[in-house]
């Protein structure tokens, strides 16, 4: 094994004389980073790895319906939620980019849900759905004469609200994303396929996909990553309920906490990370290069 | 080339074709404007009615009245008591969290571009993976953490934990726009004499504007946001953010709606604003770096 020597490699001269002042510098100033990154999330993730070190805690888990169904809850909000989202997302990106005037306005208003905090609009939107009070109600028995359902009553259209105030919330952004990669595909290429008399679909399965489909499924993941963590969605419209049937996983670690349960609440998490972790490591190879 | 045709636009009926296209977008647009409106525009209506209006399921309340603001500003009710001291908090922790952000990313980022400190690409992924950390996941550790550093209901922990949060995406999209910088740049300043700390004052600094902007408002939106860190680690009236004060009017059963919407709206606006007046630094600062293939 060939090991060259330099002078900065010489073992025992002291620290400073082996650094050049920029990497000194360099080591000073990464400082603040390194120091935040100990305190606050290798002490943080190595302290719950240790709380949620005891197999009996697992047990409990494995025991409780509320943390199967929670489980299910996700993987429903997951698959079905952000697939939905992004396909709708992939549409609209190409009605945004249709030159009209008032696309362009709409386009300013369309990214209001992504502007404006979550927990006003989403308490209204809890408002609109109370059963007694709230204005479907009310308009459904100012035209039929008959009582609305209970909607959050019920933990089906409950979780399929939540899921749907999480489509109107982060909907703008990736619509946003798509919208960018669609006006990075060359307008030649639309125009050759409009002279070679190129039908809608055409035009998209042949020029528009295989240009996006890249961006479509990073997008697609990294959305499924980050809304494991949609703690807001769901705890402010349902708080989980009725009955904790409504609780995704992001939620039900805080309600373990809540009900001072930490091995659990942080058990709950280590549960998820096989899943999570992967999906990581692939975002993190295509976002690394 | 599409063949060009001697016409004048203003004389002209649009054909059918044109006409079954504009009907299509408007077929589109028009869900989209409801979907993306009906939640705020609902908001905004409680916020300008009456209390006894403002269930009546009208599009548009028969007596329009500023007076649900007066009481807020007021703090003319049990919920809104510290309404001032809590649009504070909200302020003073997001100013901080953006200042704070800047300060660690940028060094973090001139570090690991232009220096090429030892480690840096190590320091860069560890940082990528933490954006990658769903944050309701790392939110119960945290919670325990802060306890343990006797931070709990002080504005610290919140003000830390953001600054956590907002950090690897931070260095991540500034370390991407330096990358970007010619290495000329800095090897003219070394030949001019100037020292590391000259570069990042003089050439750096200046030159990263647009994304410092970007980034700073980034972090800034993200603390007066944050609803879940500030309800686990604040918790006294007098301590805790807007957003947690909202949340707490679902405590009682009889809780002022339009009062809790009237607050919420005014919450919701500088936010808005912000955004709207930063936009072209948004989307060109963050958008670009959020997802490229």
């Amino acid at each position: 094994m060939a090991i060259t020597l330099s002078a900065s490699d010489v073992p025992g001269a002291p620290l400073s004389a082996r650094l050049t002042p920029a990497q000194v510098w360099g080591i000073v100033l990464l400082t603040p980073y390194l120091l935040v990154f100990l305190a606050f999330v290798v002490y943080p993730v190595g302290y719950g790895l240790w709380l949620a070190r005891q197999p009996s805690s697992y047990v409990t888990l494995y025991h409780d319906p509320i943390f199967a169904r929670a489980a299910v809850n996700t993987l429903i909000f997951l698959v079905i939620g952000i697939n939905i989202k992004m396909l709708i997302a992939l549409f609209l990106s190409g009605f945004f980019v249709v030159q009209r005037a008032w696309i362009k306005w709409l386009s300013v208003l369309f990214i209001l849900p992504w502007a404006v905090p979550s927990i006003p609009t989403i308490l209204s939107v809890r408002f609109m759905l109370n059963p007694e009070w709230g204005v479907i109600n009310t308009l459904i028995f100012k035209f039929t004469g008959e009582d609305g359902p209970n909607w959050l009553n019920d933990p089906a259209v409950a979780l399929t609200m939540a899921i749907a105030v999480h489509i109107w919330k982060s909907l703008p952004f990736w619509t946003l994303i798509l919208i960018t990669g669609r006006l990075a595909i060359s307008h030649d290429l639309f125009e050759a396929a409009e002279v070679d008399g190129a039908t809608w679909w055409q035009k998209f399965r042949y020029i528009t996909w295989p240009s996006m489909q890249t961006l479509y499924v990073t997008c697609t993941l990294l959305s499924m990553i980050w809304t494991l963590g949609d703690f807001n969605s769901v705890y402010l419209l349902t708080g989980g309920g009725p009955a904790d049937l409504t609780h995704v996983l992001a939620t039900l670690g805080i309600r373990y906490l809540r009900l001072d349960q930490l091995s659990l609440a942080m058990a709950s998490i280590v549960c998820a990370l096989p899943f999570v972790l992967p999906l990581v490591y692939f975002m993190m190879k295509r976002l690394s290069r | 080339m599409k063949p060009a045709t001697l016409r004048l636009p203003s004389l002209r009926l649009p054909t059918l074709r044109e006409v079954g296209t504009e009907a299509r977008l408007l077929l589109i647009g028009i869900p989209v404007f409801i979907w993306t409106m009906v939640p705020i525009y609902h908001m905004f209506l409680f916020a300008i009615s009456p209390k006894e209006d403002a269930f009546s399921g009208k599009l548009w309340p028969d007596h329009p009245t500023l007076h649900n603001f007066e009481i807020v500003f007021r703090e003319q009710h049990y919920f809104l008591r510290d309404f001032y001291i809590q649009f504070w908090n909200s302020l003073v922790i997001a100013v901080a969290v953006g200042a704070l952000t800047l300060f660690v990313a940028t060094a973090a980022a001139f570090s690991i571009s232009r220096l090429r400190v030892p480690g840096g690409r190590l320091v860069m992924n560890l940082a990528l993976f933490t954006y990658f950390i769903p944050a309701a996941f790392l939110a119960v550790p945290m919670y325990r953490t802060m306890g343990n550093y006797g931070l709990l209901n002080n504005h610290w922990a919140l003000i830390l934990a953001m600054v956590t949060i907002a950090s690897p995406y931070a260095i991540w999209v500034l370390k991407q726009a330096s990358d970007k910088l010619p290495v000329e740049l800095d090897e003219a300043a070394i030949m001019d004499g100037a020292t590391t700390l000259q570069i990042f004052r003089l050439v750096y600094i200046p030159l990263m504007m647009p994304s410092l902007v970007a980034i700073g408002t980034y972090a800034i939106l993200l603390a007066w946001n944050e609803y879940l860190y500030a309800f686990l680690l604040l918790s006294n009236d007098t301590e805790i953010t807007l957003p947690v004060a909202l949340g707490n009017f679902l405590a009682a059963d009889d809780s002022p709606w339009e009062l809790l919407m009237t607050t919420g709206f005014i919450y919701a606006l500088p936010p808005a604003a912000i955004y709207y007046a930063f936009k072209r630094y948004m989307v060109g600062g963050l958008t670009a770096g959020a997802v490229k293939s």
